[in-house]
């Protein structure tokens, strides 16, 4: 076993429900400045609730060892290498979270005059042209909430620039390498999804996709790089053969991280795409979320982007609602602004740095690739960028599946990576390690991941009964979905 | 570069197990025509500092040493610190969405002390682990409702917050899924119920309300969700302002309720993020965007906890799943647990009396334009919104939003809210501001 871990001590916590005792207070409220009002006679009782059943009342000093000791039962990037292939799960800079909290912008309400809102208005286009300048795109909006809220605003663009011109066409091409959430976002905008065929390199399959374009089709939505790490060679030929056919091209940003500072989507001829923040910019991803997704298009796109746009006249920010081709909103106010303060950080401490994190992202990769090979299956071989694909084949001979190997690494430190995708790689294992891992930590992983190779050989059922030194075992998700226990209950 | 954690040597030592030579090597093989030529433009990397510096020069062009009358589905509330002590943890803060339960126990049973606490509200059976927020909740609603019902209309009450029915539009503009809104009445301020039974029939999905609406005044659930079932359709019942749930009547003859969380430690933060929550019956828990946590056993058969029912979700469905969502607001929605968990049963209900009794100072003796129940915020009619905004702005005070721009009707009211932290002086100076513009005397009234 390497070095990495050792185990200790893990406190055990009942739920907050199992800790509750009536009249145990956690909170003090100033006194009122005002007279009381009844809310039976202010409400009508029709309106008036009882106490809310089953609602905790714990203590303050409870209800921080409470959450302390359940964010010990957690994994996470400031405990080591998180190589989640596609979730670009690098270091979260603290100075973020640090600007985030700038009191001005923490309490800033989303209705304040714009002469009292000036400080958020030029972080907002500040980065919505940093953001510009990376993609090598024309305008940005920072609404969409997430990345798949991107992609689906992003659609929404493309179909209200084609329904522009006459007519919004009926499909959408979507490589079998793509995430799942693109043909899902290609539905929820009306399309049709037609798969377009990877080559056994394991890039887009030019003569499948020639096939495919017809005047029904309203554009692609392409991951570049794809989500098997590598670089669609072919992507200047793709996006010129869409836009002869009168289709437009997205892209899904969420490979960013390999390409910042390198290459610029705007200028291999992409029209629309999305990018993730908490990926590639290093805002937290906080056990889910929140993330944001701005959308970054051509000139062409530019009318129909989501309202309000910001505008600068005379050093001034304004917001423009004056937008009669927009798509509308696509949520409330402006966006998840804290996020955008994080990625401005980000992008800020960095500065024309960004290269040098992109490379060693790539470097990052190659590596942990050149260190791994010996023992599983590369079922492509072009060079990889920011991440890498293996398939099990080696050991799903001996019965042990990528899901397994993904399991036993959680015994030696490691948060697993992808498990199952892409889903043309049966068996697939998805690793990203970013450019924020030191050759320390690589080398472990290596080392973790030799030895699995070697324990799948020789003693399969040490890798198929994984983690054995967790807190819990391996977690019954079957029973799990077929009686859903989804709420704690007094009598449970 | 800080953030980087390798040395120069390590990094050739690296190279060479790759077999390169140098950095530049790694996209060699891109096609030349993609690669960049010139550098970004973007300033020179900057230290902490700077940076600290640069955010906090924006902060002070905002609106700090301000009082604010503002809610409209963004309310200042106390926040308090233990919130922020427990999202800071790094295990929270940098964990990703907890697939592997075995390293993410903690994440999953805050979700479901999440889920619980928000059902205990709301009065439903099931909660998610959140939505983006409360705009983008409601249309998720909304395509729940039709899959439930295989209904192709949405009926949704001009009270319900304006920016969530233009999310809605926009939402389900390609799905085969008019939206068709219907009147409040002009007195209380209330759902129109005429208006709404004229509209409703058998191809209605859902009727979607707000309570307390876009105005502060609480809605009868009761009733619209009584007309909503007799012709078949679902009601959606939404909030904007959490802390009423601990004082209202909760919506429990609704079959969604979709709402906003901001209200529970969350800081306004000029608008996001946010954390929404789509909660409902058991019966349509397989309709139900977003992730969900689930209580099982493990192999040594103890209790854990572990992400369920993904087969609705995109990354196993493609083209047919439920919603293409798939990122969660873990973090936020912690915020909101821990805020839940340190008010508790007691505090809730103090804060909403708190609440209750600061609005209903502020609103005495002002010209309210509806004589419906409500909770923190209302409407006051007073001549020009904009004039008063600005007296205001002269005392330190932003007072309320002006109404024209969503109800041209309503272009001489604004919407007022006072929470528990709103001071007795500072209402006191906004009812004499109002006092004294509808006297026509503005110019006088300033000290």
């Amino acid at each position: 076993m390497v070095s990495k871990v050792t185990s200790h001590l893990s406190q055990n916590e009942p739920l907050l429900f199992e800790r509750s005792s009536p009249g145990k207070k956690g909170y003090q409220l100033p006194s009122l400045d005002v007279p009381a009002v009844d809310p039976v006679s202010a409400l009508g009782a029709e309106n008036v609730r009882g106490e809310v059943a089953g609602f905790p009342e714990v203590s303050e000093v409870e209800t921080i060892r409470h959450f302390t000791r359940l964010s010990t039962w957690n994994y996470a990037i400031d405990l080591g290498l998180y190589p989640l292939g596609s979730c670009t799960m690098k270091y979260n800079p603290r100075v973020n979270e640090a600007a985030a909290r700038v009191d001005g912008l923490a309490w800033g309400h989303p209705y304040q005059p714009e002469s009292l809102a000036q400080g958020a208005m030029e972080i907002m286009a500040v980065l919505e042209r940093y953001l510009a300048e990376i993609t090598g795109m024309d305008a940005v909006t920072l609404q969409p909430a997430a990345g798949a809220h991107g992609e689906f605003t992003g659609i929404l663009l493309m179909r209200a620039c084609l329904e522009a011109r006459g007519d919004a066409r009926a499909s959408i091409l979507v490589p079998d390498s793509s995430h799942g959430t693109n043909p899902a976002t290609a539905r929820m905008c009306g399309y049709e999804v037609v798969n377009v065929k990877s080559t056994s390199r394991g890039l887009v399959d030019m003569e499948h996709f020639r096939g495919l374009l017809n005047p029904s089709v309203a554009g692609i939505m392409i991951t570049n790089p794809n989500t098997l790490g590598l670089f669609e060679e072919n992507i200047t030929e793709i996006t010129r053969l869409l836009h002869e056919n009168g289709s437009l091209v997205y892209m899904d940003g969420a490979n960013m991280n390999a390409l910042a500072g390198i290459s610029r989507p705007g200028d291999f001829g992409v029209d629309v795409m999305h990018l993730n923040l908490h990926k590639t910019f290093s805002t937290p991803h906080g056990g889910g979320g929140p993330g944001a997704g701005p959308v970054a298009v051509k000139r062409l796109l530019e009318p129909y982007l989501p309202a309000p746009r910001i505008v600068q006249e005379d050093g001034t920010y304004r917001y423009n609602y004056d937008l009669p081709e927009s798509i509308g909103k696509v949520r409330a106010f402006y966006g998840n602004f804290g996020v955008f303060v994080r990625a401005l950080a980000y992008i800020l401490a960095h500065g024309s740095g960004l290269r040098n994190a992109t490379l060693d992202a790539l470097l990052n990769a190659n590596y942990l690739r050149a260190g791994i090979e010996a023992h599983y299956t590369l079922p492509y071989q072009d060079r990889s960028l920011h991440e890498v694909v293996f398939s099990d084949s080696i050991q799903a001979k001996n019965g042990v599946k990528t899901g397994d190997i993904a399991k036993r690494l959680i015994d030696y430190g490691f948060h697993p990576y992808t498990t199952s995708f892409p889903l043309i790689v049966p068996g697939a294992m998805m690793i990203e390690p970013t450019e924020t891992e030191g050759k320390q930590e690589l080398d472990f992983f290596i080392e973790a991941m030799a030895s699995i190779a070697r324990e799948a050989r020789e003693n399969p059922e040490l890798v198929l009964n994984a983690p054995h030194s967790t807190r819990v075992r391996r977690v019954d998700e079957v029973t799990a979905a077929r009686k859903p226990i989804v709420r704690w209950e007094a009598s449970s | 570069m800080r953030y980087l954690p390798k040395s120069d040597s390590e990094r050739l030592e690296m190279l060479k197990a790759c077999g390169l030579s140098s950095l530049d090597d790694l996209v060699a093989h891109l096609p030349p025509e993609v690669l960049q030529k010139q550098a970004l433009e973007l300033p020179p990397g900057q230290s902490e500092y700077e940076i600290m510096d640069y955010f906090r020069a924006r902060g002070e062009r905002m609106a700090d040493g301000y009082a604010s009358f503002l809610g409209g589905g963004v309310y200042r509330h106390f926040r308090p610190v233990l919130a922020d002590v427990v999202v800071s943890r790094s295990e929270f803060l940098t964990s990703y969405t907890p697939y592997q339960a075995e390293i993410s126990q903690g994440t999953l049973m805050t979700i479901f002390e999440f889920q619980t606490m928000i059902c205990q509200l709301t009065g439903m059976e099931v909660a998610n682990a959140s939505m983006y927020d409360g705009s983008t909740a409601v249309p998720e609603a909304a395509l729940m409702a039709a899959r439930i019902t295989r209904r192709e209309r949405i009926l949704v009450a001009r009270g319900v917050h304006p920016e969530y029915r233009d999310v809605l539009k926009s939402s389900v503009k390609y799905q085969d899924l008019p939206v068709v809104e219907f009147g409040f009445d002009p007195e209380s301020g209330e759902i129109d119920l005429a208006d709404l039974a004229s509209k409703l029939d058998d191809t209605v999905a859902a009727v979607i309300i707000q309570s307390p609406n876009y105005f502060g005044v609480v809605e009868n659930t009761k009733a619209a969700a009584a007309l909503a079932h007799q012709h078949g359709a679902l009601l959606v019942s939404v909030f904007t302002e959490a802390v009423s749930l601990g004082l209202l009547t909760p919506p429990a003859e609704a079959d969604i309720v979709a709402g906003e969380l901001q209200s529970f430690a969350i800081s306004p933060s000029y608008g996001g993020p946010f954390a929404g929550v789509i909660a409902t019956k058991m019966a349509h828990i397989r309709q139900m965007p977003g992730r969900i946590v689930g209580q099982t056993t493990d192999l040594n058969g103890n209790r854990a906890f572990c992400l369920t029912l993904s087969t609705r979700e995109q990354h196993i469905r493609r083209e047919k799943a439920t919603s293409n969502i798939c990122t969660n607001q873990a973090l936020i929605a912690l915020m909101a647990t821990v805020f839940m968990a340190v008010y508790g049963k007691q505090g809730l209900r103090e804060l909403t009396s708190q609440n209750l009794a600061k609005a209903h100072y502020l609103a005495e003796g002002l010209d309210r334009r509806f004589s419906g129940p409500f909770f923190n915020e209302f409407v006051v009619r007073c001549g020009s919104p904009e004039a008063l905004n600005t007296a205001l702005l002269g005392e330190k005070i932003i007072g309320g939003i002006p109404l024209g721009r969503y109800y041209p009707e309503l272009a001489d009211c604004m919407l007022l809210c006072a929470t528990e932290m709103s001071r007795r002086d500072e209402m006191d100076t906004l009812k004499r501001a109002c006092a004294s513009q509808s006297e026509g005397m503005l110019a006088n009234s300033r000290v």
